[in-house]
């Protein structure tokens, strides 16, 4: 029998039986369709979360105080108090050679008031490298002045929503605020811009640090965010840094240092995998189409015994039978994973419309992966059918009916 | 030429051994009109199936033209029955979903016939039996000795020796089953070998030669 006959009667099978083609089509589809919308799920975290870590700029090292250790044991017996992180400390890690710029940082939540209207919200005390570091933009006015980082200085720079709150559209530039008993002048409103890393850019008010301090009555700092000279010097700085720390502190590495591709390959590794997961729990839905094709050509098989004895008795061998059938299965696992992969482009569209910031786009590997396993499984679940028809005795399914 | 030697055929049917032919010894020459006769369950569609190859022989010869096809393998007999052989059965065995065209043309289909080729058989063997008007209606379009007419169309399409025909009457009108036995036997007119299974004795008389059976074995 030709290839393109065997083709058209596979076509008019399928044709003949609609409701049945039907269902397993869509049996197919919706396995295929999930793997795509869920693995899409997991590399659209795994690329959002790199971009919001990319946005914190490529050099950049977070210092925090303390170090922490995550290789196992037990924990020590007595409370390990980590030294504190000073300004001091901060300077002199600025004299580093491999440091273009640092910002140190310190975070508390104080009320802002403004007349009558007054909002909780985090300050953060920095100093004019933070703009640089963090990558901010100004909407108006300026950022936090140049200066000793020891010096106080009355003046503060808010987030949008903090500024629409308090100051609604009368522009809040030169106009004084009120943060507990902390009294400061705004001279710069930040752009509006969305979440990064968790942090709400918009509700903050950033003082100069040193007034940061005295506010929350403090002499560590948070944080220190470093910008390095560039990014072949990450390591050098690290050591560099944790140097200068270990000399000012007695001889004790108490900081730990983060540096942002650290932290992107862990998140990136955790993520794969969960996209992995999110694949082979869509991957068992495509077992499950394929156990149904083959559950519904068994039927088939069944329904069609005569036409089976008839086909032997026109002289067609073992072989073509099973040919016939497994073509059959086959068409039914192609139209079925390409309605799949449509179904799942047409989710992954309709997501991103209600999720415009969320990257949803299926892996390729994914892509690969779906439509092998709804082949493969078409083709092997057929297979049972199929030897099942050839193996029918013709005179029995001809006497039948 | 084609000779069967001490066939037998048995079933088991429960615990008991059934005798489906009963050392059938046979032969018939290239052209002949035989009709089997005999009571049900006496072994003639058993001895039909063993003929056309549907059915395999406990033991006993089967030479058709001059080779032991019991020897042959699946694949060869399979290529026996596509090349040499027609059926036609009481129940049609149309296939629903394609025309009366289709229908016909399945068996050079099986066989790999080019398209163009397939066509043109088709029509010829579908004027002779004039039923050209009806080459694209379905089999439930059809009446019972239209749809007799496509299945006889389909076993000749072939151009095959034997002709084996199980009943061909039985589902059809009197006026119908006539009609059926006289494209039948115009077709043995033309060389075909022709075997019909049949009850009725009338139909049966009209042969050249009748084969009487009963429990298994040809009544000499």
């Amino acid at each position: 029998m030709r290839l393109n006959d065997v083709v058209q009667f596979a076509f008019h099978a399928l044709h003949g039986y609609r409701t049945r083609t039907i269902l397993m089509l869509l049996a197919m589809a919706i396995g295929v369709a999930s793997v795509i919308i869920l693995t899409s799920l997991g590399e659209g975290a795994r690329i959002y979360v790199t971009q919001q870590f990319s946005s914190l700029g490529t050099n950049l090292l977070i210092i925090l105080p303390g170090k922490s250790e995550t290789t196992g044991g037990a924990p020590p017996m007595m409370g390990e108090t980590p030294r504190d992180l000073t300004l001091r400390d901060v300077m002199a890690m600025q004299k580093s050679r491999y440091v273009r710029q640092l910002a140190p940082i310190v975070v508390g939540a104080a009320p802002v008031s403004y007349r009558q209207l007054e909002r909780e919200v985090m300050i953060l005390g920095s100093t004019a490298s933070l703009l640089e570091v963090r990558q901010l933009s100004m909407l108006k006015g300026k950022f936090l002045p140049e200066g000793e980082m020891t010096r106080s200085s009355s003046v503060c720079v808010m987030g949008y929503t903090l500024q629409k709150e308090l100051f609604a559209n009368q522009s809040p530039l030169g106009e004084w605020v009120r943060v507990s008993d902390y009294r400061c002048r705004v001279i710069g409103v930040l752009e509006e811009e969305g979440m990064s890393l968790g942090t709400d850019m918009g509700d903050v008010l950033i003082i100069p640090v040193a007034s940061a301090q005295s506010l929350f009555n403090t002499e560590s700092v948070f944080r220190v965010l470093i910008e390095a000279r560039s990014p072949e010097v990450m390591t050098r700085a690290e050591k560099d840094i944790i140097n200068i720390i270990r000399t000012r502190h007695d001889g004790e590495d108490d900081i730990t240092v983060l540096s942002q591709d650290a932290l992107l390959n862990t998140f990136d590794r955790i993520l794969t995998a969960l996209t992995y997961s999110l694949g082979g729990i869509a991957a068992i839905s495509l077992l499950v189409a394929g156990i149904m094709i083959m559950n519904v050509m068994l039927v088939a098989v069944a329904q069609r015994t005569t036409e089976i004895g008839l086909l032997k008795a026109l002289g067609a061998p073992r072989q073509l039978i099973i040919l016939l059938f497994l073509t059959e299965s086959a068409f039914l696992s192609i139209l079925g994973a390409f309605l799949g992969l449509v179904i799942g482009f047409s989710g992954n569209w309709v997501l991103q419309q209600y999720f415009p910031d969320f990257p949803f786009e299926a892996p390729n590997w994914a892509l690969w992966a779906a439509v092998a396993v709804a082949l493969g499984c078409g083709l092997l679940f057929g297979l049972l059918p199929a030897r099942h028809a050839a193996d029918l005795d013709p005179v029995q399914s001809l006497s039948g009916r | 030429m084609i000779s069967l030697e001490h066939i037998n055929r048995t079933f088991k049917v429960g615990d008991e051994l059934v005798h489906g032919l009963d050392d059938v010894s046979l032969t018939l020459n290239d052209g002949d009109y035989a009709s089997i006769m005999g009571p049900s369950g006496s072994g003639k569609s058993t001895l039909l199936n063993v003929l056309g190859l549907l059915d395999q022989p406990n033991s006993g010869t089967y030479t058709l033209n001059g080779d032991d096809v019991t020897q042959f393998t699946e694949l060869q007999q399979a290529k026996v029955r596509r090349e040499k052989v027609g059926f036609v059965f009481q129940t049609f065995h149309l296939i629903p979903r394609l025309t009366a065209a289709e229908n016909v043309a399945l068996p050079l289909t099986l066989a790999g016939v080019d398209h163009a080729e397939r066509e043109q058989r088709v029509r010829d063997v579908l004027a002779s039996l004039s039923m050209t008007d009806r080459s694209h209606h379905r089999p439930d379009q059809l009446s019972g000795g239209q749809r007799q007419r496509v299945a006889i169309a389909r076993a000749v399409v072939t151009n095959p020796l034997l002709l084996l025909a199980d009943e061909p009457t039985g589902n059809l009108d009197h006026a119908s089953g006539i009609e059926v036995i006289n494209i039948l036997e115009a077709l043995n007119q033309r060389g075909i070998t022709l075997l019909l299974v049949t009850h009725d004795a009338e139909l049966g008389k009209r042969a050249d030669r009748i084969i009487r059976m009963v429990d298994g074995k040809v009544l000499p």
